[in-house]
């Protein structure tokens, strides 16, 4: 990595600056929509065409009005157990599948773990039609099990964790299989410690794109309990077209308890973004 | 001691040789997922592609139609337009946001002072959620007095602009929060494919005098290959299957003014959900599934080989 500048500190380079004030401008550039965000959802009807970023009377009762309708919290509610149930589901399996493909010698393995592949290259919306005849037939329409099946477990999370798991030495597996440990309690209590990091960036993953999922839900739920928080918030935009500080104060709750999260494990978060980038 | 756990299996078990053993535990690790790949990933596979031969409309039963609806596609001036914007978010989104997050990623390496800070505010975007942020956006585009950008342009005595109201405009309009989205990702990606290359192959360079510019294409590019690679197939992907900005930033008139931001993932949605032509729109699904076959294969291929 180019760190010259770093053994020069005595020479100002005038270039050096500029590129970094440029970098600076653009991600506040970048953060404007969600500054303006947080800013509306603080102002008053009355004030919501005044453009300026601190509001003159900054109130919370946007917050109330939205909470206090109940619907809202009923659709974080929904997002936050659906994205951690189905979390918990891929972190389990993913990391079953993927120490067995990594660390069993069987006949099969390799198709086994070509065809999981393979439905990578399947894109969600093939099977939307197919997922909805089969959740129509089943009772599953409508339902929180409606919702979650389809992404109980993922080829993406199975192809990482093998990755993972491929790094673990042998001896630590063998060590424990002489001390009589069944193989589920190998990978259960042997394994699953020694690939942290993966699992996290597994579970930051899946969280994330569950949190945020919208054709899926859209298409799966019909009544408003059971809506999650993107598709809850899409349908009270819709019927309140005018009222942008009330639209604003729902797009900050849906958007507030990620980026809370970040802010808090910020570099954890990075890390994990990038292993579960490059490894997949 | 922990020879009897062995044994309590009964005599069957207990007969069975390590190896053997652990082929049952394999399978046995494996039964749930298989049944679950089988029954939500492959079955639903098939099903589309033979739905896509059917004129079906959920509540007759499906009636065998052969390649009928591929026909009517063929034929539909309405999917040529859809197709047609499919393919521009491809072709601009992609080459766009990876141009920037490079441009980014490349000078961010460098910079010490508040790095982590900066690179917090490149990624923020990408950890919030589409539809919420669709509607923030869409509140930007507004006309005056509410909309921002139009307030900025009046205060500098420019003309207004119409954005997602403009058959022209509607496009470039929706898929800037979209490239915005994923920009923070795709930085982050480029600056840890920055940090492997190793840092001696600068020092030699730099020893040998080489300039900026061929350090750059030189070394850096070469080694950031898989880097590349992994971004442009990922993000066009993404690209390609673009929908919760488009379903949220025109609803009420869903597509935009003339169709012109609708991609092919809204007409699916449409089609198979609004109108209840699940064969037609099975058949979509199948051009989908085609066209993504195809432009990451291209892909694959341009970019291994140069």
């Amino acid at each position: 990595m180019p760190a010259l500048s770093l053994t020069m500190p005595n020479r100002f380079q005038p270039g050096r600056v500029a590129i970094w004030l440029l970098l600076l401008a653009g991600g506040l550039v970048m953060i404007t929509p969600l500054l303006f965000m947080f800013s509306t959802s603080l102002k008053d009807a009355s004030e919501v065409y005044d453009l300026r970023l601190v509001p003159a009377h900054p109130t919370l009762d946007n917050y109330v009005t939205v909470l206090s309708d109940g619907r809202f919290l009923r659709w974080f509610g929904n997002s936050l157990g659906i994205a951690t149930a189905v979390t918990l589901s891929n972190v389990f399996f993913d990391s079953l599948v993927g120490y067995t493909l990594a660390k069993f010698q069987f006949r099969g393995r390799y198709i086994v773990f070509l065809a999981i592949l393979s439905t990578l290259m399947i894109p969600t919306e093939m099977l939307v039609i197919p997922w909805y005849v089969m959740a129509r037939n089943f009772g599953w329409l409508d339902t929180y099990w409606g919702i979650m099946f389809p992404g109980m477990m993922t080829a993406f999370g199975t192809f990482l964790m093998k990755q993972f798991f491929e790094t673990v030495p042998d001896d630590f597996l063998e060590a424990a299989r002489i001390d009589g440990l069944n193989e589920f309690s190998i990978f259960w209590r042997i394994a699953m410690p020694l690939v942290t990091p993966a699992l996290s960036a597994l579970a930051i993953f899946t969280f994330l794109s569950n949190w945020t999922a919208f054709i899926w839900p859209l298409i799966v739920t019909t009544s408003k309990e059971l809506y999650t928080l993107p598709v809850g918030l899409s349908s009270f935009a819709v019927e309140s077209q005018i009222q942008w500080e009330l639209i604003m104060t729902g797009a900050a709750l849906a958007t507030l308890p990620t980026l809370t999260v970040f802010l808090v494990l910020q570099r954890y978060i990075v890390r994990g973004v990038v292993m579960a980038g490059l490894k997949g | 001691m922990p020879i009897q756990q062995e044994t309590s299996g009964g005599r069957f078990w207990g007969g069975l040789s390590l190896r053997r053993k652990q082929v049952v535990w394999a399978w046995a690790f494996l039964a749930v997922p298989i049944l679950f790949y089988a029954l939500i990933r492959f079955y639903p596979t098939i099903e589309a592609f033979y739905l896509s031969t059917t004129n079906w409309n959920l509540f007759s039963k499906p009636g065998f139609v052969g390649l009928a609806n591929f026909q009517r596609l063929w034929a539909d001036v309405v999917f040529w337009q859809v197709f047609r914007n499919t393919v521009l978010y491809l072709a601009i989104g992609t080459p766009v946001s990876l141009i920037l997050a490079f441009t980014i990623a490349y000078h961010l390496d460098r910079v010490r002072f508040l790095h982590g800070f900066i690179r917090a505010l490149y990624f923020l975007p990408f950890l919030t959620t589409a539809a919420a942020m669709a509607w923030v956006w869409r509140w930007f585009y507004q006309p005056v007095p509410i909309g921002m950008i139009n307030d900025l342009l009046s205060s500098f005595g420019l003309p207004q602009q119409p954005f997602l109201r403009s058959t022209s405009q509607a496009l470039p309009s929706v898929l800037a929060p979209a490239i915005w989205a994923g920009l923070g990702f795709q930085v982050v990606i480029f600056l840890a494919g920055l940090r492997a290359i190793p840092n001696t192959y600068y020092e030699a360079a730099r020893i040998d005098g080489v300039s900026n510019l061929t350090i750059l294409r030189r070394i850096t590019i070469p080694l950031l290959k898989p880097t590349i690679i992994f971004l442009v197939v990922f993000s066009s992907i993404g690209f390609l299957r673009i929908f919760d900005q488009v379903y949220n930033m025109t609803s009420g008139d869903p597509g935009g003014p003339l169709n012109a931001t609708k991609p092919l993932v809204l007409m699916i949605y449409q089609t198979a959900f609004s109108s209840f032509e699940m064969g037609y729109a099975a058949a979509q699904t199948v051009v989908l599934f085609l066209v993504l076959l195809a432009v990451s294969f291209l892909q694959l291929r341009l970019l291994r080989d140069r």
